[in-house]
């Protein structure tokens, strides 16, 4: 059975698991409808020229894992940050683990969207927020669907979150291939401030196809710092759609690091509905072999006054396959706006490839808007320099590749994630140079 | 130490080294000087290993090795060092890890640990201080904004952490004022011991009467036309390069 197929017969099956005569099933049914009328997206499609899931849509997935699995701590410790103190929200199979999280009620709600979903006390929230801004795209349709499980983050006016929160998502292996589609919900009141590290990981080589999507909330003058994480097996792959709406003076930023994965696609948008915004995306992307990684963003200024920044940085080994899709739109209304973009790419080897495209739509006159793609090769210059100060070629790429990247590197504002993303691409890169990466 | 033999190297077909003999003893300052264009610093660069220059024949002995088919990393771990005309800029890279990756590539060349990073910091504090250089450097992109002169100062400081037995000062002195040009010079001399050599490349007397060479020798269009002691520089500073030309002329 084809997958279209086979995930609409089973969302009757998830209704037998689930409160049918809610609002949320409401929703949940009118996305499956829009699902079924448009099936997943196919290259026809401009926004997926680059990018195919064909092969990944082969798999027979299984959409619900048959148990919980038992895993230890151990075996998954080196995925956490586990030096800094932080708040965990982990699942395993899509299923929520009690014993590896560390959730909490306590001034802020880093917990379970199966909750706010099911429980009284959420209804209002639910009621505001949930499938608000994500838009009615198939796979966006299709997570909706079958929306039940996630993080639920959810951060008051006045409050600053007293630790970094981390959303860990594991697969076991146990099914010979299986498809999660987690959903999560970040809501910041005003003045609020937290950090959120998210991370895919399968731990071991059966196929997993994650479908994500996350909507975030940023009331007046919050502040919110997002770390994606995507570093998962070559038989792993993940789409993940974020969606972030700002009012007034908040400031949002989101970094992605992808280092590996068979195929990513980041689905990226940020709505400015306030004035004097700040929208940050960075991300740095060091993959080899077939992998294939798509950065698609949007920034969508629609009041005066407001700024956004993109930064993304790539490294394409072997025959490896980036993406960059970065549409900024600027509305007529949106007077003083600064937008900058800036794509900049190291082909390492000849057969990898990047397709890079800015699209600007800019209906005001007032702006200020820049944007760079650049896509070269590491400087011969630079690698004789460090190569005559008795450096070898394979380091002195690597010490030119992480110093490519590291401008994105140093905005990340937790000591220790930054510490530890650079040990991610020191190991990727195969080397030791000689300091803490 | 270094013996180069008949050495010729062309960059895309053009011949620009035509037959350079050249012999530096340890314990011996040699400088060579000669018009712009001449062949220096394609010199300096071939005998340090850039790709891009094609030895077309001749043989670049070091420390009793062929090293023509070494590559550059590989000849900086028999000790060599090649201070650059024109310092690359790699933003990204702090003079300080920079700094750590070189000295430990150098050391695992050895066959050597890393060296620990207590005296790391020292050698680096010392050497930095041996050549009045501000510690903010230590933590700025490496040559990233630097001036012309703080970038000159930037490679001086890096011979003085390498320790080479072999350093060829590719017009370090420009870009240099006054007081930096002493200090740098200075920093030369106190690195010089009996057992490595110095090879300078300027335009200038006046950085000789600080790093007093034992031989000075003029390139012209890719071939040492003229030998001497230090008194040839003064002559050149005086009478520029014509007489030379017109004495090869005459031959
Ligand atoms: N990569 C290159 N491509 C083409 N020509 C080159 C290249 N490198 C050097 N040359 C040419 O070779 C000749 C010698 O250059 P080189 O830089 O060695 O001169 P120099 O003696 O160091 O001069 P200066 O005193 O100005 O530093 C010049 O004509 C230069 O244009
Ligand atoms: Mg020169």
């Amino acid at each position: 059975m084809e997958l279209k197929d086979k995930l609409i017969s089973s969302f009757f099956a998830f209704e037998e698991h689930v409160d049918v005569n809610t609002k949320v099933h409401n929703t949940r049914s009118e996305a499956m409808k829009n699902f079924e009328a448009t099936g997943f997206p196919t290259r026809k499609d401009e926004d997926w020229k680059y990018t195919s899931l064909k092969s990944i849509l082969k798999e027979d997935y299984s959409l619900f894992p048959k148990k919980e699995d038992a895993i230890e701590y151990k075996d998954v410790k080196k995925y956490f940050i586990h030096d800094i103190d932080a708040y965990t929200i982990v699942f395993i199979d899509g299923i929520y683990s009690s014993h590896l999280s560390q959730t909490t009620h306590d001034k802020i709600d880093a917990c379970l969207m199966s909750s706010a979903l099911s429980k009284d006390k959420y209804k209002p929230i639910i009621e505001k927020y949930f499938n608000k801004i994500a838009p009615k795209t198939s796979l966006n349709s299709l997570n909706t669907a079958f929306s039940r499980e996630g993080a639920f983050i959810n951060i008051p006016k006045n409050t600053v979150a007293d630790k970094p929160i981390q959303i860990l998502n594991f697969s076991t292996g146990n099914e010979s291939a299986l498809m999660l589609q987690p959903r999560n919900l970040v809501i910041l009141g005003e003045n609020s401030n937290v950090q959120i590290i998210e991370r895919h990981q399968s731990l071991t080589d059966n196929a997993v196809l994650t479908n994500s999507v996350t909507e975030i909330y940023a009331e007046k003058r919050a502040i919110l710092d997002y770390y994606k994480i995507q570093n998962d097996k070559s038989s792993a792959s993940l789409i993940d759609n974020t969606y972030v709406e700002q009012k007034d003076d908040s400031n949002c930023s989101i970094h992605t690091f992808s280092f590996g994965g068979k195929l990513t696609r980041n689905n990226l948008q940020f709505f400015q509905k306030g004035e004097h915004i700040d929208s940050t995306m960075k991300g740095v992307t060091i993959i080899e072999d077939k992998q294939h990684v798509d950065h698609n963003t949007l920034v969508h200024h629609i009041e005066p006054n407001c700024e956004s920044h993109q930064d993304y940085k790539g490294i394409y080994d072997d025959k490896s396959v980036g993406v960059f899709n970065g549409k900024v739109v600027v509305e007529k209304e949106a007077q003083k706006t600064n937008a900058f973009q800036s794509n900049n790419n190291i082909l390492v080897s000849d057969k990898a490839t990047i397709n890079s495209k800015p699209q600007l739509e800019i209906f005001a006159d007032d702006v200020k808007c820049s944007h760079g793609c650049t896509i070269g090769q590491l400087d011969e210059d630079a690698m004789f320099y460090l190569k005559s100060r008795g450096i070898p070629e394979k380091e002195a790429r690597a010490l030119l590749m992480y110093a490519f990247a590291n401008n994105v590197l140093s905005s990340v504002k937790i000591p220790e994630l930054q510490q530890r993303i650079n040990k991610l691409i020191a190991n990727k890169l195969n080397v030791n140079l000689g300091f803490d990466l | 130490m270094l013996k180069i033999k008949n050495l010729h190297a062309s960059v895309e077909d053009k011949e620009i080294l035509k037959g350079i003999n050249l012999e530096i003893n340890a314990g011996e300052v040699h400088a060579i000087m000669g018009p712009n264009g001449s062949g220096k610093s394609t010199l300096a660069n071939v005998v340090a290993g850039k790709e891009e220059y094609e030895q077309t024949s001749g043989e670049i002995i070091f420390e009793n090795q062929e090293i023509s088919e070494l590559e550059a990393d590989e000849r900086a771990h028999k000790g060599l060092f090649l201070s650059f005309q024109y310092p690359v800029e790699i933003p990204g890279v702090s003079v300080t890890n920079f700094m750590k990756t070189a000295i430990n590539e150098n050391r695992k060349a050895q066959g050597l640990e890393d060296m620990p990073a207590k005296d790391m910091l020292k050698k680096i504090r010392e050497k930095s201080e041996l050549l009045d250089m501000d510690r903010k450097f230590l933590s700025r992109s490496l040559n990233e904004g630097f001036s012309g002169g703080e970038k000159k100062r930037n490679e001086i400081f890096q011979m003085a952490m390498l320790e080479p037995k072999l350093a060829i000062l590719d017009e370090t002195d420009s870009g240099l004022d006054i007081d930096a040009l002493r200090i740098v010079s200075n920093g030369v001399n106190k690195l010089r011991t009996k057992d490595n050599a110095v090879l300078v490349i300027t335009h200038y007397q006046r950085l000789l009467d600080y790093i007093v060479p034992d031989y000075v020798h003029v390139l012209l269009e890719g071939k040492i036309v003229k030998s001497g002691g230090k008194e040839l520089a003064y002559k050149l500073e005086e009478h520029g390069y014509d007489w030379i030309k017109e004495e090869m002329k005459a031959v």
